[in-house]
């Protein structure tokens, strides 16, 4: 059985998967990553996971290359510079105000 | 016996120390015989880890007990040491009888850090509270590879061998707790002879040879 191991590095900071162990049961799941990514004293707390529980969610179907929905789809730089000369404002005029 | 002794500790505190440092120097050397040929590469790590802590733990304690740990450590004549048979015997590559013997070593190794952590010496009590909380950690692994072995005919049997080790290993009032704890009779006396501390199993002159081998190859160099 595999078990998927998060580690959290400090307190109060995300956990981020750190790898894998193979295990028999829970508690040697526990005890490897315990001592896989826990012995150098990188980790505060760890997440350990049986990888057939995690859910995985991979399609992505986006047919009409709708980019308004991407984070990279929308420039707002370009969008600014129209704004700006219709205003009026020269590029790099600063006080917006 | 080389090293420079600290003379705060009284003999008998001085010796069961080092029965105890001794111990732990060897169960941790007999133990990293398993590095790169564990079961299963994660027991491989977890058991290395294992091992190279009770190596840490005898560094501690001869640090307590000396001025220079690696003298105290590696310059003795091999009987001169102070170790349990128990842990000297080599079983790789039997895995039942390494496992049976860390189930039973951490039961003794817990019932003497229990009557360390009161001592009046507060060095000494110090120490094996530290000890004892990477121990707890030593107690999960054995646990847990008692009960997945269980119904195990070899981890059986290999329990039934070392049963007398474990007993001579205990101090003779600790035995009726190990007894409880095992659900086990205390062997007679003919059957723990030879297995206390101080005696040597017929596998040691080659485990000190081999641990003593480099230090020994320029005596007095600064490594």
């Amino acid at each position: 059985m595999i078990y998927e191991v998060f580690r959290q590095e400090r307190k109060g900071v995300a956990f981020e998967h750190a790898g894998s162990v193979a295990a028999p049961d829970e508690a040697f799941a526990r005890a490897y990553a315990h001592e896989q990514y826990g012995r150098r004293g990188e980790s505060v707390a760890l997440w350990v996971v049986p990888r057939g529980s995690i859910l995985e969610v991979e399609d992505f179907v986006d047919e009409l290359n709708k980019n308004y929905h991407r984070v990279d789809g929308y420039s707002l730089k370009a969008k600014l510079k129209e704004a700006r000369e219709r205003a009026g404002v020269p590029a790099g005029g600063g006080n917006t105000r | 016996m080389t090293g420079c002794v600290a003379g705060s500790k009284s003999l008998s505190d001085f010796d069961v120390l080092l029965h105890i440092a001794d111990d732990e120097l060897v169960i941790g050397w007999r133990d990293s015989e398993w590095t790169g040929i564990a079961p299963v590469l994660e027991e491989d790590v977890a058991f290395s880890s294992i091992a190279q802590n009770e190596i840490g733990h005898a560094r501690a304690l001869y640090q307590l007990l000396s001025d220079d740990a690696d003298a105290l450590a590696f310059d003795r004549e091999p009987a001169e040491y102070r170790c349990s048979p128990l842990v000297e015997l080599r079983f790789v590559p039997d895995w039942a009888r390494t496992i049976a013997r860390r189930v039973l070593y951490e039961a003794v190794d817990e019932l003497r850090l229990e009557r360390l952590k009161s001592s009046p010496d507060e060095a000494v009590a110090g120490l094996a509270a530290k000890i004892d909380r990477e121990e707890a950690y030593h107690r999960m692994h054995a646990e847990m590879w008692r009960e997945r072995l269980r119904d195990e005919p070899r981890f059986q049997e290999a329990l039934d061998q070392l049963w007398p080790y474990a007993v001579a290993m205990a101090a003779p009032d600790e035995r009726d707790e190990l007894s409880r704890r095992f659900k086990r009779k205390i062997p007679s006396n003919s059957l723990l002879l030879g297995k206390e501390h101080g005696n040597h199993a017929d596998g040691w002159p080659a485990l000190w040879e081999e641990m003593t081998m480099v230090r020994r190859s320029i005596p007095g160099a600064a490594w």
